[in-house]
């Protein structure tokens, strides 16, 4: 019976057609993903000219936006783009990597698929709602209840002084931390299941108790890997818009405080584009997508020379 | 006509045909721009294709700077914007571009009082809040104006749209007008330089932060306003009056804003005594010669047909319609569409 079937599927023996037709387009895929990315680099490119051309390296440190007067800078939007993002990822991978060593190591069996289950159903839900979440629900307790407590008693912090709006930098570093959350801990629960029983039946033979098997034999090997986890937490962080526009304020300023309202390179673009009528003011906005495409790139370099100069016998790779 | 567009309005037939097999070849009129009057454009469009049920509107709200872009590089046949065209912009236009009024708006002052008292505000005081200057609600500066109401010792806080918007073009230009220093300092604008405050985005982002942070004040759009109930402000017009926003006194500001042939105006402050100082208008764009005959004859019909007919929908949906003797000026440029 199965004789027939499995000679049908494989090619006639010398036909090396299907292989590399295959081959090809597998690198044909790959090639259009490299070419995606420097086509949306030169078109951004082109359309910020102008802009480059004018203000040269002055718009990165120019902090002024001024559509009325035609001047143009980047800074208050770098700094709350990078701000927002990593106050997001310091709130989202210790929850992420702690709900993944839950799934993996501690959860019994019947509850892990619920549990995964509800983490995937966050991702779906769409940024708009996670916004207008924020505008009704977390920003009146954010600033009657959390803001009020951590300006009570950390206010001598430079973090926790100002007045509480409501909206806010924080405001935003929570939404994305929760909109970043399904990724980092769906990739941290692969990577902790990559890790080799025989690590953790070692580290129990000498002896390591529940809590020093996870640290030592768990985490220690994965390390790396959740180290990969975070950074593709932060490339979603960069570019979250909409939720962000919605929550953060809007105010081009740089303020060392929590408290005080951001604005980020995806937002301003998102808000401004469609009014946008002189030319100028267009190539402006093209070049802080520009920036934008920049910080993301740089962002993940910098990530990739720390993960190098990470030692340790972590071997899992990025996934 | 050229060969090349007769294989277009084929494809176009055929396209249409497919799409309503029933229906006869219609003839597609595409427009962009403004998002302010996008309600009354989308139900003059929906009334009108039972006028003329040959020929079928299809607008795109995608904001007044690409409605200019659009225009200008002839991608649609008409444009729309909230706030006029500049001299720099008009003057890449190919051919002679014309602006047509077609409703009015208004921007209301909105705030968060405890007991939502009714509050008047002057100029002055409008454009020292939003400069930061008057920074809480006992301010003399507001309170002077308010003897029969407590203003209480609250803070204010400003909000501004986020988005480049029309409503924001009217409101900065009616501070413009009213205060020097916010001339000089920010000036007008679809989106300015804030001097304070927070920005919200859309008429929903302003109203929803206005509503939860106490001593807020924001501005938005009238229609939005009293489709919300929320609780705005009467404002000093020129006159020395206060005036509450309403249609009948934004129609009063069109009807004695000074307004040039070309129709590139700014009706904010205008002298009617029962006129609302905060008001503006949108606009359509069209070329003067249009390049297609059958086309720009369609669009002309349609225009009259919006001066003399369509106008009257506006009040139902929170516009103020055009005084009579400026829909008079609007068709008589109407009639000097070539095509």
């Amino acid at each position: 019976m199965s004789t027939p079937f499995s000679t049908s599927i494989l090619p006639p023996p010398g036909s090396k057609l299907p292989n590399s037709a295959f081959k090809w387009a597998a690198a044909l895929a790959a090639a259009m993903i490299v070419v995606l990315i420097v086509l949306v680099g030169w078109e951004l490119y082109t359309g910020s000219r102008q802009a480059l051309m004018k203000f040269g390296s002055g718009f990165l440190w120019s902090s002024e936006w001024d559509p009325v007067a035609e001047k143009y800078g980047a800074l208050p939007f770098i700094f709350g783009t990078l701000v927002s993002s990593l106050l997001a990822l310091a709130i989202a991978v210790p929850l992420g990597v702690a709900t993944a060593l839950f799934l993996t190591e501690l959860a019994p069996l019947r509850v892990r698929q619920p549990i995964v289950m509800a983490i995937e159903m966050l991702a779906a839900v769409p940024s708009v709602i996670f916004g207008m979440w924020g505008i009704f629900v977390l920003i009146p307790w954010l600033r009657d209840h959390l803001f009020v407590w951590l300006k009570h008693s950390l206010g001598f912090l430079p973090l926790f002084k100002g007045p509480i709006y409501g909206v806010s930098m924080f405001a935003a570093g929570i939404i994305i931390a929760i909109m970043i959350l399904p990724i980092v801990t769906s990739i941290s629960r692969e990577i902790l299941r990559s890790v080799p029983d025989l690590q953790r039946e070692a580290a129990y033979a000498l002896g390591a108790t529940r809590w020093e098997v996870l640290r030592i034999a768990v985490l220690s090997y994965a390390r790396r890997g959740l180290f990969g986890a975070a950074i593709l937490g932060l490339g979603r962080a960069l570019g979250e818009t909409m939720a962000v526009t919605m929550v953060i304020g809007n105010r081009p300023q740089i303020s060392v405080s929590l408290f005080a309202p951001g604005y980020t390179l995806a937002s301003v673009v998102a808000n401004e584009f469609t009014e946008a009528t002189t030319d100028l003011y267009l190539s402006s906005l093209f070049e802080l997508g520009l920036v934008l495409l920049a910080v993301t790139i740089l962002v993940n370099i910098a990530a990739q020379v720390m993960l190098k100069s990470m030692t340790g016998s972590g071997s899992s790779k990025v996934a | 006509m050229p060969p090349a567009n007769a294989k277009w309005f084929a494809l176009l037939g055929a396209l249409s045909v497919l799409g309503a097999p029933s229906a006869p070849a219609q003839m597609l009129i595409n427009g962009a721009g403004a998002t302010f009057p996008f309600p009354i454009y989308s139900k003059w469009f929906n009334e009108y294709a039972k006028v003329d049920p040959s020929v079928r509107f299809n607008y795109q709200s995608i904001g007044s700077g690409g409605g200019q872009k659009q225009i200008l590089s002839e991608t649609v046949d008409f444009g729309a914007s909230d706030g006029p065209m500049s001299d720099d912009n008009l003057a890449k236009a190919p051919r002679e571009l014309w602006h047509f009024p077609t409703v009015a708006g208004a921007d209301v002052v909105t705030y968060n009082l405890p007991g939502n008292p009714k509050v008047r505000l002057d100029g002055a005081a409008i454009a020292g809040i939003f400069l930061g200057r008057i920074a809480n609600w006992s301010d003399p500066a507001i309170a002077g104006q308010n003897p029969d109401i407590k203003l209480p010792d609250l803070d204010i806080v400003v909000i501004h749209r986020s988005d480049g918007s029309g409503t924001t073009y009217i409101f900065t230009d009616y501070l413009s007008k009213v205060s020097p220093e916010w001339k000089e300092k920010v000036g007008k604008g679809t989106s300015v330089s804030w001097p304070s405050g927070i920005g919200g985005k859309g008429n929903e982002g302003v109203s929803g932060q206005v509503k939860q942070v106490p001593g807020s004040v924001g501005y938005i759009e009238l229609a939005y306003a009293k489709q919300n109930k929320l609780t705005y402000a009467d404002v000093k017009n020129s006159s020395g009056n206060y005036v509450t926003p309403a249609i009948a006194s934004v129609t009063e500001a069109l009807a004695t804003a000074d307004i040039p042939d070309d129709f590139r105006f700014s009706m904010v402050n205008p002298p009617g005594a029962q006129a609302y100082p905060i008001s503006g208008t949108t606009w359509l764009l069209v070329y003067a010669e249009q390049k297609d005959h059958a086309k720009g004859e369609k669009l002309v019909q349609f225009l009259k047909w919006a001066y003399s007919d369509g106008e009257k929908f506006a009040p139902e949906l929170d516009y103020a319609p055009l005084p009579d003797a400026l829909i008079k000026r609007a068709l008589e440029r109407v009639q000097g569409i070539k095509y």
